[in-house]
């Protein structure tokens, strides 16, 4: 469709007139101009929601909200064309079979190996190896191989070594979803161990011996410790009503030597309406700050974070420093469980911390244990009730801790940003279906290819320069400050105001970071070899020549000089009163902006793989996504490498 | 850019021929100017009755007057002391913190002077119209203004030596009342009439301007703490008094030592610079959307946070930067 604009939301004088393209993955607008050709991707996948607005003079307004936050408003000159276009929309956005994905026609030119030592990058097995499994204490079940047992959870489970099939086969009929108590976290130290389940089915009196011996198995797997936490992350009050229904919570009587603790997270349709009221708040025109802060309170978003963090930071406490196990369930085990076990792993131990670390993190308590990506975050059409941001509370949660110990992540901000984004995107089958039953029936692994690989090959976008893993930031476990800590909870504007540029700095301090610690690293490498070369000179007769060109290529590559003033940013709108006053032409303001648009050689934006990319300005694109496997780039204007002044430009 | 005190117009719109010449002279002919006045239009009106007022425009037919209400005074010391209050009360809860930091109003001042500075800056960069800005005595608000407005439009005021020079000329000369301003701080009951945390105002707004543009101002948090405690108490006469008169009447310069002179010794300069400033001639436009000004943790939470893990992460940051 020709003619369209695609609106500014913070400045009406900046509408983009282009044409608007739907294919059987992307809309795609693109704006007219002799030598821009500014292109905005969005994934049908992405697309949360749109809206059909009043027409008016200049048209239909459009308004597509996307899962990453992104918010699209367009204007349709005709109406016919809009409602076609939103009818559309709406069934591109709404897929109903798993082929109609993304991640089913996604081609990044890799062979058969290749997409198979992507899939072999994260290996259970190896983890829990790592960890000091299998020992004297736990033990590698096969009890659920065909997913007999449980079809949530994975063909291999960890469980104490005195626990019997025939334990666990037990606890399970005991359990919701028959999610019994299994191994996340041990800790070989002082064998202290997390492990998860689902709320027990005992009502107001049921029990069930082989669940206590269940539990009995884990307390004596540590030794050092004469009872076991059961933390219970649900209010109270919902816990007790769950009895009704014959399900519940451990009776302490019951149970021996347990110690049972209410966390009170709320369920997934408050966490869904809360995200919903902060996206209200950041969709505000010109909010004061009073708006703002009344908004983002009343929305409950940073205390269901803090709820969360408490309550992992509650869990690590306990093994860390008590030396005490836990066995921490929700009702159904795979929402505010697999939140809290993460966020006290990361806190345990520093090896979730780097980057491979971090997604064996998310394979192993998310992946693994069932987390229902495709009800969660839509994959497919299905009941919007089971829609919630649970995935991206857990990613928020390092997010906060990231900025309160800067020394403490070898990944950086980006690299939660672009986790997120593709677990909404579907673009790799990591996050497709609701349990790896599901996805081995579908055939994933051989079909599709995986996140983890790509985010490993492009791993320099993602690092933190501040980071060294003999930081004492790095050393055991993390202690987030207790009360007064309301403060630290800071409104995280990189995700959900990512695409407004105004917020923004122009260049981000990591990358300028990240930038000289390659170039010394290179020239300490550099000097290395020279060394080496001088001594053997007295040897042979070698020519500097080489050398020389080869260091002055290298510099050149890494010329992001923090002082390439070309690039100016440009005000907000601060006053309406100076609108009336003749101003500058406007052709002034636009060169500066033009010179931030790269041409088209540049971006290879005839690429489709070049997803999503939402702005060029920033002209990094053609930096990271020049990868020969071609595919799957993100927009990297979130925090542009570009060779500029920290700026602000809101249009 | 200009600064003055209100004009006494006065209830009977007095007229003053000199002054209409003089900001007469300041414009070409066909130029237009603007007068940014930091009160209300309201306030303005108000401040007739008492001998004061606003330059009508027919007098002043080349000047357009814009109205920028800025707190000042008792108010914006109540603001102050129920901020700290806030932060150091342990038993607020999470779902009420944000609302009670809302109710200090601290956060909009912030705002509401970044967004006056930004529009005489724009004023002067993008209309390349002349301002002329004032409150009601031109001590206060005026003041914040126009030095705001400078590290904004002028990258010399953003060195080092260049933010001293500032602070000299903007505040120090121009004549803020620092020892009627900052008398007790937060923590006192004595709620003196003439206290009022401008100059704090003015520190928390170059902090967010440091935030936003983490290459670009040659000192970093250290250098403004450092300011900020010195205006309340300090070993050295830079801050007494209340003006260049009563300064020259108690001798400070043959009294007392200069804080410049020790701030800027070899030894002690480099605690105070910004490992990662590159000097940028732009003119920088900060973002004054709620989402990017934030709550100086680093002065409010001084003494409440450990700040030991952003300290090494400063350490790593000083290191990387200075081998490269």
């Amino acid at each position: 469709v020709e003619n369209v604009r695609l609106l500014d939301r913070l400045s009406s004088r900046k509408a983009a007139l282009g044409t608007l393209y739907l294919t059987a993955t992307h809309v795609i607008f693109v704006e007219n101009g002799s030598e821009t050709r500014k292109e905005t991707w969005v994934l049908h996948s992405q697309i949360s929601s749109i809206e059909k607005q009043a027409t008016t003079a200049s048209g239909c307004p459009l308004l597509i909200r996307c899962k990453n936050f992104q918010v699209i408003q367009l204007v349709i000159p005709q109406e016919r064309d809009c409602h076609d276009i939103y009818i559309s929309l709406i069934r591109l956005a709404r897929p109903v079979k798993y082929e109609e994905l993304y991640c089913f026609s996604f081609n990044p030119k890799l062979d058969k190996e290749e997409r198979e030592q992507g899939w072999k990058l994260v290996d259970l097995k190896e983890e829990y190896n790592r960890m000091g499994i299998p020992n004297n204490y736990w033990q590698i079940s096969d009890v659920n191989r065909d997913y007999g047992v449980c079809d949530s959870y994975p063909t291999e489970v960890y469980v104490p070594k005195s626990a019997t099939a025939h334990i666990i086969v037990g606890s399970s009929k005991f359990r919701s979803r028959r999610r019994f108590p299994a191994l996340s976290y041990y800790c070989k130290d002082n064998n202290a161990s997390i492990c998860r389940s689902s709320q027990p089915l005992s009502g107001f009196s049921a029990r069930c011996l082989e669940d206590e011996q269940m539990l009995q198995a884990i307390r004596k797997a540590n030794p050092g410790s004469d009872f076991l936490y059961v933390v219970d992350t649900r209010p109270k009050l919902n816990a007790m009503a769950n009895r009704a229904a014959g399900k519940g919570y451990e009776n302490e009587d019951n149970y021996s030597n347990i110690k049972f603790q209410f966390i009170g997270i709320e369920n997934i349709h408050v966490m869904r309406n809360s995200l919903q009221k902060m996206l209200e708040v950041c969709e505000l025109k010109s909010p004061s700050m009073s708006d703002f802060l009344w908004g983002l309170e009343n929305s409950g978003w940073l205390k269901h974070i803090k709820a969360i963090m408490d309550a992992g930071i509650f869990i690590a406490k306990a093994v860390a420093e008590e030396g005490v196990s836990v066995l921490v369930h929700c009702s159904d085990g795979w929402d505010r469980t697999a939140q809290v076990c993460s966020v006290a792993s990361l806190l345990l131990d520093p090896y979730y911390r780097t980057m491979k670390g971090f997604m064996v993190l998310i394979e192993k308590d998310w992946v693994s244990f069932g987390h229902k990506f495709n009800h969660r975050y839509g994959n497919l059409d299905g009941d919007p009730k089971e829609i919630s941001p649970v995935i991206d509370q857990f990613i928020e949660c390092v997010w906060q801790l990231m900025e309160q110990f800067p020394c403490a992540f070898e990944f950086n901000e980006r690299f939660l940003i672009h986790i997120q984004h593709h677990i909404y995107s579907c673009q790799f089958g990591n996050f497709l279906c609701n349990s790896q039953k599901e996805r081995r029936e579908l055939k994933i692994q051989e079909r599709t290819y995986s996140l983890w690989a790509h985010l490993w090959k492009n791993c320099a976008d993602y690092l933190n320069p501040l980071y060294r893993s003999n930081h004492s930031q790095m050393q055991g476990t993390l202690c987030p400050q207790m009360a007064p800590c309301n403060f630290l909870y800071k409104f995280w504007s990189g995700m959900y105001n990512r695409f407004e540029k105004g917020l923004h700095p122009r260049q981000s301090v990591t990358d300028y970071l990240m930038a000289v610690k390659e170039e010394t690293q290179q020239l300490e490498e550099e000097l290395e070899v020279l060394g080496e070369r001088l001594a053997n000179l007295q040897k042979s007769q070698l020519s500097y020549n080489k050398v020389k060109s080869k260091q002055q290529d290298q510099s050149k590559q890494l010329g992001l000089s923090t002082s390439n003033n070309s690039l100016a940013n440009t005000p907000q709108e601060y006053s309406n009163d100076l609108k009336s006053f003749p101003s500058r032409s406007p052709s002034q303001g636009d060169e500066e902006d033009s010179a931030l648009i790269l041409t088209q050689d540049n971006l290879k934006s005839s690429d489709p793989d070049l997803s999503a990319n939402s702005d060029q300005e920033s002209g990094v694109e053609d930096l990271s996504c020049r990868s020969p496997s071609g595919g799957g780039c993100l927009p990297s204007e979130d925090s542009g490498k570009d060779s500029d002044e920290a700026v602000f430009l809101i249009v | 850019m200009l600064r003055s005190s209100q004009p006494l117009t006065g209830p009977n719109r007095k007229r003053c021929r000199e002054d209409e010449m003089l900001l007469g002279m300041v414009l070409d002919e066909g130029e237009r100017g603007f007068i940014i006045d930091t009160r209300s239009a309201q306030a303005a009106k108000q401040a007739r009755m008492s001998g004061g007022g606003t330059e009508p425009k027919s007098s002043y037919p080349q000047w357009r007057r814009l109205h920028r209400p800025m707190e000042r005074g008792r108010p914006l010391q109540e603001s102050f002391i129920r901020l700290v209050e806030a932060c150091n009360d342990t038993s607020i809860t999470m779902d009420r913190w944000l609302s009670r930091l809302e109710s200090c109003r601290w956060l909009s001042h912030v705002k509401a002077a970044l967004s006056t500075a930004c529009l005489a800056a724009q004023c002067m960069d993008r209309e390349e119209a002349s301002v002329l800005v004032h409150g009601a005595e031109g001590t206060d608000t005026t003041l914040l203004v126009t030095a705001l407005a400078q590290l904004l439009l002028d990258p010399s005021c953003r060195t080092l030596l260049g933010f001293q020079g500032l602070l000299e000329r903007e505040w120090i000369e121009a004549g803020h009342p620092f020892h009627l301003r900052c008398a007790h701080s937060a923590y006192s009951h004595a709620r003196l009439k003439q206290e009022a945390p401008l100059f704090l105002l003015f520190l928390d707004c170059v902090w967010q301007l440091s935030r936003q543009f983490p290459f670009s101002l040659e000192f970093g948090e250290r250098l403004l703490l450092t300011l900020f405690d010195n205006a309340y108490a300090s070993a050295y006469g830079t801050f007494l008094c209340n003006n260049e008169k009563e300064r020259c009447l108690c001798k400070v310069k043959e009294n007392a030592h200069s804080l410049w002179a020790w701030l800027n010794q070899p030894g002690e300069k480099q605690q105070y610079l910004n490992p990662l400033y590159s000097h940028n001639v732009l003119v920088i436009w900060p973002s004054v959307e709620p989402q990017s000004i934030q709550l100086w943790q680093g002065l409010f939470f001084r003494w409440i946070r450990s700040s030991q893990y952003l300290d090494e992460a400063w350490a790593e940051i000083q290191r990387l930067a200075e081998s490269s």
